[in-house]
């Protein structure tokens, strides 16, 4: 599967990604040969496989609805680029463009 | 389904998207308090906040009460399900993408039955098909800061992560609804088996209830047109303004040649419109792909047995055993909605007629509590209590007044004493003894010579005037009816 250059532009707007002409250029093949890679899983995978979504073949790993401590609020704020009545501040939210 | 028309040649369709933010003690994944309105950012941790390593452990009581939930709405629970990762970037969402479900959610299949008042007084019942209801997490609070105090003008957004993680239920209908009432009724009904399931305290002023509504409009007998998703619905009246409003609007841009886009709507409910809030992305702009930092969740049959068999009474039986029990509809519906089914049940179980109850609870125990501002749950008064007071009026001990200001001393009393005792410590007993009631009427005959002058005479209007001398003296504790035939009988 081969990505153009548009859809390298897309996804990384998407992932809020600044890339260069250049870059594109250079990661449409790359991105298209690991999604190949990928691919190759589907010719293996047959009728008789079902379809999985982790390695591991555990489930439920649950805890019970118990109250733990929470982290001291100096300590999360601390990881913020700037703070305002006891929030993270953060620039103005602008509209997602079309 | 047979077709509903809105305006002339035009239907609408109507989907809706509710969330439910469940009421268990910790959050989804992380054992950080769930509690509302504690103050900023205190209830959070590195797995709430996004911090590098931390890893999300399923909350096991949130897939129990999704499961109830979904059982309540009539749908089936799914074998095997997992969890996916839905990406965004939101600062209100500190991991920048959103833990939910994606190809294959807890329950699908349900439908919700809604009843819609016609207008000629009788009901009639409408199916909404449930597409799906899954599991996944709210978002924090964002403040926006700035001239406006809103978001457009805003030059920074405050955020409080307290709310972030807190365990949702998305509950997705079919694109089934017709008209704003049955969109109105849906959401009412939901409200209501939410409460009853005890998943949630549904409360749409506190936002643990929320709904958004797809419109769209069609000419009768085309296909689904293009669909506008409404946020910002803050009540069930809202809800039903804002589809008017939007398919009004949809119809004239269609019938003006325009076309509609496919966005995300702002309902202000002081304007009364619905305005752009943002181009919808693309589900594929999401790019779900399977939460690496989680394993499945199988509900093997037993366990959906056994979480089935916790389901309480529903809405809908309690208000049809209400119905059997000659309570009218809008009582019924009221005291299901209200939440005031045990203290019916407790005086009822206590020998009182089903339809005084239904009266006592709908009418003066609601206009007191409203008044008090209080709870009935606060106001200490017991089903019991409402059994007592029933029989103190049928037995002719308290007439119906009287009987109003023994409920609001029990109600003083915050059900201290009930009110036999609140009848005899304040003297509000009617005065039906007779021999102490005729001495009364006596006294008032031979004090009113003139009046009693124009009965005999004829006059027989003129006896309200002594009725009302013999209240007096007796502060109103007097049994009218009584009262009237003594005075006759005293007359002559
Ligand atoms: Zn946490």
């Amino acid at each position: 599967m081969a990505l153009s250059p548009d859809e390298v532009r897309h996804v990384a707007r998407l992932a809020r990604l600044a890339v260069t002409d250049e870059e594109v250029a250079a990661l449409s093949p790359q991105l298209s040969d690991i999604l190949g890679y990928a691919e190759q899983v589907g010719e293996v995978a047959a009728d008789d496989v079902p379809p999985t979504t982790h390695p591991f073949a555990l489930t439920n790993v649950t805890r019970p609805d118990e109250r733990r401590p929470s982290t001291a609020r100096e300590d999360i704020l601390a990881a913020a680029p700037s703070v305002e009545q006891d929030r993270f501040s953060v620039p103005r939210i602008v509209a997602e463009e079309g | 389904m047979t077709v509903v028309e809105f305006r002339d040649g035009w239907e609408l369709v109507v989907g809706l998207e509710v969330h439910v933010e469940l009421a268990t003690n910790t959050k989804m994944w992380c054992g950080c308090s769930t509690v509302f309105g504690g103050d900023p950012n205190t209830n959070v941790c590195p797995v709430c906040t996004g911090q590098p390593g931390a890893l999300p452990v399923v909350n096991d009581q949130a897939v129990r009460d999704a499961a109830l939930l979904g059982m309540a709405l009539n749908g089936e629970v799914e074998e095997h399900c997992w969890f996916h990762r839905k990406n965004y970037f939101y600062p209100d969402m500190a991991k920048n993408y959103q833990i939910s479900q994606y190809d294959v959610p807890l329950i699908h299949d349900g439908y919700l039955d809604v009843e819609v008042e016609l207008e000629d007084g009788t009901l009639d019942t409408r199916r909404v098909g449930i597409e799906r209801l899954h599991m996944e997490e709210d978002t924090g609070k964002s403040l926006h800061v700035g001239d406006t105090g809103r978001l457009h003008g805003a030059d920074r957004s405050l955020i409080d992560y307290n709310r972030c993680g807190i365990p949702l239920l998305e509950v997705v209908s079919h694109p089934d609804i017709r008209d704003a009432e049955t969109a109105q009724g849906y959401l009412r009904e939901l409200q209501a088996i939410v409460r009853a399931t005890g998943v949630s305290d549904a409360r749409m002023d506190q936002g643990s209830i929320r709904c958004d509504a797809n419109v769209s409009v069609r000419r009768i007998g085309d296909d689904l047109g293009t669909r506008t998703e409404i946020k910002n619905l803050n009540s069930v009246r809202s809800l039903g303004r804002a589809i008017v409003y939007e398919a009004d609007r949809q119809i004239a841009v269609l019938e003006d040649g325009g076309t509609i886009r496919m966005e995300t709507r702002h309902w202000d409910e002081s304007k009364g419109v619905t305005e752009t809030l943002r181009v919808k992305e693309s589900v594929t702009d999401y790019r779900y792909f399977p939460d690496p930092d989680l394993v499945g969740v199988v509900s093997p049959p037993e366990w959906v047995e056994e979480i089935r068999a916790l389901m309480p009474e529903l809405p809908a039986a309690i208000r049809a055993r209400l119905s059997e029990a000659g309570v009218p509809m809008a009582q019924a519906i009221t005291l299901v909605s209200g939440e005031l089914m045990p203290w019916f049940d407790e005086a009822v179980a206590a020998g009182a007629d089903a339809q005084a109850v239904a009266n006592w609870l709908t009418g003066d125990v609601a206009g007191q509590l409203s008044t008090e501002g209080l709870t009935l749950e606060d106001s200490g008064l017991t089903g019991t209590h409402l059994a007592e007071l029933i029989a103190l009026v049928d037995d002719g001990t308290l007439s119906t007044k009287l009987a109003k200001e023994v409920l609001a001393g029990v109600i003083e009393e915050r059900g201290a004493k009930g009110p036999a005792a609140v009848a005899e410590d304040r003297g509000l007993q009617q005065v039906s003894d007779e021999g102490e009631l005729r001495a009364i009427v006596e006294q008032v005959v031979a004090t009113n010579a003139a009046t009693v002058e124009d009965i005999r005479a004829g006059n027989n209007k003129a006896i309200g005037a002594l009725v009302g001398q013999v209240m007096k003296a007796t502060k109103g504790q007097a049994d009218p009816r009584k009262t009237n035939e003594l005075l006759r009988e005293v007359i002559g």
